[in-house]
């Protein structure tokens, strides 16, 4: 895979911003040609290595990286995906609570999340982790468990305890990104320019809840089990080497939808909505149940609260 | 003959008057032109069709008021209906307490007053007044929709037998692979 | 030019030096070639299929090559333990051989950034992180800070190094005026790249075991008393392979120092244990793993003990003027120290601080054979690069090697100062 030849500029080029000189383009594909052989056995693309963070880039250079992507997409998987690029909806910012007096751990939001989203199955990678909890210890993460597998759930002496990205107003991941791959976007989700990320994962490092993950190997997707509608900063399928996390289902959410795991939440212990809308449920839930938040004292200040309905 | 004095209409007008307002009170305020599908959905809340067993609705099917007559006496089931188990506070309550003794195909809330299967909740909200507070305004039990628009109700019974109303275990669907066990995919593009 | 022309034959002539070798010589760079190689073909294996062939995993996102990495940020840093007493005590015996100091400096460094190219999921994308051609996200992020640094630092070396080494080809006198301010701006340069290191540990408040006020003095005490520790062991080896005289007293100075060194990077330590075990809060747990196992896991146990004995050994070995100056006990002693650090800074640095993770599960992590070979692979090139200064360099401080040895320089005198 060290003698591939450079990959032949895709059909993006006669628009492209690159500049039309020769000698540029040689460099680029030559240079383009030697990353490909540093992702190993790469498909990679001139445009695809000299794009630039998802923030710099111009309406264009938007337009024609989503072109690209699309065409990639239908190339791997046989099926029309839409990459959308939909942007915050002004006067929202999103809250997300959830009732621990009534999650049963049935895990079905973990495993609706990966169908939405489209998550590796193998190697496996999942954006929420349940925690079982011992009722005689509250929430003490020392005695949580993640990986229990009983017959049916709740179990005697357990509560159930679902831990996600909790969008916090203070991100710690997106200060330490030492490329900007990272950041808080306007309705109050931490997005990943998945085209930006150099995979040093020091914002995994950096989140105390453990809501970044990793794709250690090549995502495998199989082509029936694709969602086609997906969002530039949230469920795209992504590439190896890169971090990805819960971005409350942003393809949906920016559309008015519930996210996934609300939806499919059987026992209704999942609550969304817009924190700045007084009427909304989340306000609802700040204003008449006791909230609190998972390792307040780190001053991350999350959109997620936690509390107990019953 | 003397014909009423004005005093004597006016008294009449009034007593007439008086009775409409003296008449029941308007039950969960029913909108004017009350039509038979917003009884069915008080609040303008709609909701799914009540999980009914297979084949059991219209009780009236068998409830007609002829064939059988209502047995009021507070007992336990044998025969038919003597499958439902009632763990429902059932020191304190039995079927004829929800169900209504005279018309099957309607519940009856303390007060006497029918109302549809469809609008149970308010049956439920009687006792568990927070709870339908709650889900009122979405809070309580599962929704889907729009968090910025439109959203679909369930009824209480769509998750909570009202005879074994406790919520059912589940299966848990399978726990995450430990990282020990994450390995390189064999068998994928190398 | 003058300057321009002689550049040349002065990397010509690096090379025909660095080319013609004794067989010891030769045996010794083959097989840091045949490592190289090894390294080499582990990592293709590892840009293939990914860094799952690593055991890195969500819970222990960082391993044995960032491990290392900070390990070899305090062995660059530590080549300023030679320039302190020689530039600011101004005392002889040290100046001639800050050199090599500094040299030891560059390939430390260079192996620094090849553990992080090695350990960054998308090595293409490698040019992200160039200011202004990427995007840098300074000064918010403590990597970003640390690449600047680092850079900086090899820079600085590099040139100076370079300088000094044409200086001697040439056989002119370096110009004290240009070297001294960047031989003394080299000692704060150290330490801040090893504290900025530091601070990218420090500054993750959802990691208790690094979030503590002395994680940064803790790195430049370890950092000090474990790098000249190499240097030691090269002075005497080059002592008795080479002309370069090394005065005994230099090296006795090193070790008086390195001891003071150790005294106060043991009791750093002492300090944070008992924080952390007298309070007995929650966050304790890092340590029990570390020390004493938890939960049934007791990996990381033996070598974290064998850290802390090696380092007391090593510490009153050094502390004891008998034993200091004694060859045998100072070799003891100075494989003993570079041991503990060794493993301070890799396994008892990133593993206790990812273990138990953040939502309270262990994943005992070790090291796969890919990592390793990576890692001996990057440690070959890291010793190479440095053989192949000294090969060059040592003759030229020595004045051996020389411009005029066979040619003659086109113009001018040498320069007086």
């Amino acid at each position: 895979m060290t003698d591939q030849k450079p990959m032949c500029p895709s059909e993006g080029c006669e628009t492209s911003t690159a500049g039309c000189g020769s000698r540029r383009e040689f460099l680029g594909a030559a240079t383009a040609a030697m990353a490909a052989a540093l992702t190993g056995c790469g498909t990679l693309s001139k445009e695809e290595f000299l794009q630039h963070n998802f923030k710099e880039l111009s309406k264009d250079e938007v337009l024609s990286v989503i072109d690209r992507l699309e065409k990639e997409y239908k190339a791997k998987y046989g099926k029309e995906v839409k990459v959308a690029n939909t942007p915050p909806i002004p006067g929202v910012i999103f809250g997300y609570a959830l009732d621990l007096s009534r999650c049963i751990g049935c895990r079905r939001c973990v495993h609706a999340c990966v169908k939405e989203n489209n998550q590796s199955r193998d190697p496996e990678v999942q954006w929420i982790r349940v925690l079982q909890m011992d009722k005689e210890e509250g929430v003490n993460l020392q005695h949580a468990d993640q990986y229990y597998n009983p017959e049916e759930v709740p179990q005697e002496g357990h509560f159930y305890m679902p831990v996600q990205c909790q969008q916090c107003k203070k991100p710690p991941c997106t200060k330490v990104c030492p490329v900007g791959a990272t950041w808080r976007d306007k309705d109050g989700i931490v997005v990943v320019d998945y085209n930006w990320c150099i995979g040093c994962r020091y914002c995994m490092a950096a989140c105390p809840y453990g809501a970044r993950h990793f794709n250690w190997g090549e995502p495998h997707l199989p082509a029936d089990e694709v969602n086609p509608k997906t969002h530039y900063l949230g469920n795209r399928p992504r590439p190896k080497g890169v971090v990805e996390k819960c971005t409350f289902c942003i393809q949906r959410t920016r559309n008015g939808l519930y996210p996934a795991c609300v939806e499919i939440c059987p026992t209704g212990s999942r609550k969304f909505g817009n924190l700045l809308d007084k009427d909304s449920e989340i306000r609802y839930i700040l204003e008449n149940k006791r909230v609190f938040k998972f390792k307040e004292d780190l001053n991350t200040q999350p959109n997620f609260f936690y509390f107990y309905g019953v | 003959m003397r014909f009423p004095t004005l005093s004597t209409l006016a008294a009449g007008l009034l007593i007439l008057l008086g009775s409409a307002a003296f008449a029941d009170p308007p039950a969960a305020k029913p909108p004017s032109g009350t039509k038979a599908e917003d009884l069915a959905a008080p609040e303008g809340i709609q909701v799914p069709k009540p999980p009914f067993s297979e084949g059991i609705f219209p009780c009236t099917s068998c409830h007609d008021g002829k064939s059988m007559k209502p047995d009021t006496r507070r007992r336990e089931l044998t025969g038919m209906h003597g499958d439902i188990t009632l763990s429902h506070g059932p020191a304190s309550r039995w079927c004829l307490d929800c169900h209504d003794a005279n018309n099957r195909d309607s519940l009856h809330l303390a007060s006497g007053e029918k109302i549809a299967f469809t609008a149970s909740y308010l049956l439920c909200g009687q006792c568990h007044g927070d709870k339908l507070r709650d889900w009122r305004v979405g809070v309580h039990g599962k929704r889907t929709g729009s968090w910025n628009g439109a959203k679909q109700y369930l009824l209480c019974v769509n998750c909570h037998n009202p005879h074994t109303p406790r919520f059912q275990a589940l299966k848990p669907m399978p726990a995450p692979t430990p990282p020990e066990q994450i390995q390189t995919r064999k068998g994928g593009a190398r | 030019m003058f300057t321009l022309r002689n550049f040349s034959g002065f990397f010509s002539d690096t090379l025909r030096l660095v080319t013609k070798g004794g067989l010891l010589y030769y045996a010794w760079v083959g097989f840091l070639l045949v490592l190289i190689a090894i390294g080499a073909g582990a990592y293709i294996g590892q840009l293939k299929d990914g860094l799952i062939v690593t055991r890195m995993r969500d819970q222990v996102s960082w391993g044995f090559y960032i491990g290392n990495f900070t390990f070899l940020v305090g062995v660059a840093a530590a080549a300023i333990m030679l320039v302190i007493p020689a530039y600011i005590y101004d005392w002889e015996p040290i100046k001639e051989i800050t050199i090599l100091g500094e040299m030891l400096a560059i390939s430390a460094l260079i192996m620094c950034l090849g553990f992080v190219m090695v350990d960054i999921g998308r090595p293409d994308r490698f040019w992200h992180i160039i200011p202004l051609v990427g995007r840098l996200n300074w000064p918010q992020s403590m990597l970003a800070w640390d690449v600047i640094v680092l850079n900086l630092y090899l820079l600085l070396n590099w040139f100076v190094v370079t300088y000094l080494l044409f200086c001697a080809y040439t056989e002119r006198h370096y110009v004290k005026k240009l070297v001294l301010p960047l031989v003394l701006l080299s000692i704060p340069m150290a330490v801040s790249i090893h504290t900025v290191t530091a601070y990218l540990y420090n500054g993750l408040a959802a990691r208790p075991f690094w979030n503590s006020a002395i994680l940064a003095p803790r790195f430049l005490a370890s950092a000090f008393c474990s790098g000249p520790a190499i240097l030691l062991i090269l002075l005497q080896v080059l002592r008795k392979t080479t002309k370069l005289t090394i005065k005994d007293e230099a090296i006795f100075k090193i070790a008086e120092l390195m001891a003071y060194t150790m005294g106060f990077n043991l009791f750093l330590t002492a300090a944070e244990a008992f924080k952390e075990l007298y309070s007995g809060t929650e966050h304790m747990v890092y340590f029990q793993y570390l020390l004493f196992g938890l939960r049934g896991h007791a990996t990381l146990v033996p070598y974290a003990w064998a850290s802390i004995l090696c380092g007391l050994a090593a510490f009153i070995l050094f502390l004891v003027p008998r034993t200091r100056t004694n060859w045998v006990t100072l070799n003891i002693g100075c494989v003993l120290i570079y041991a503990s650090v060794y493993i301070e800074k890799g396994m008892g640095l990133i593993i206790p601080g990812l273990t138990p993770d953040v939502l309270g599960d262990i994943y005992v992590y070790q090291p796969s054979f890919t990592e390793v070979a990576v890692a001996a692979g990057i440690f070959a090139i890291g010793f190479l690069v440095f053989t192949l200064m000294l090969k060059a360099a040592v003759p030229m401080m020595l004045g051996e090697f020389t411009i005029s040895k066979g040619r003659v320089p086109k113009e001018a005198p040498p320069q007086e100062i």
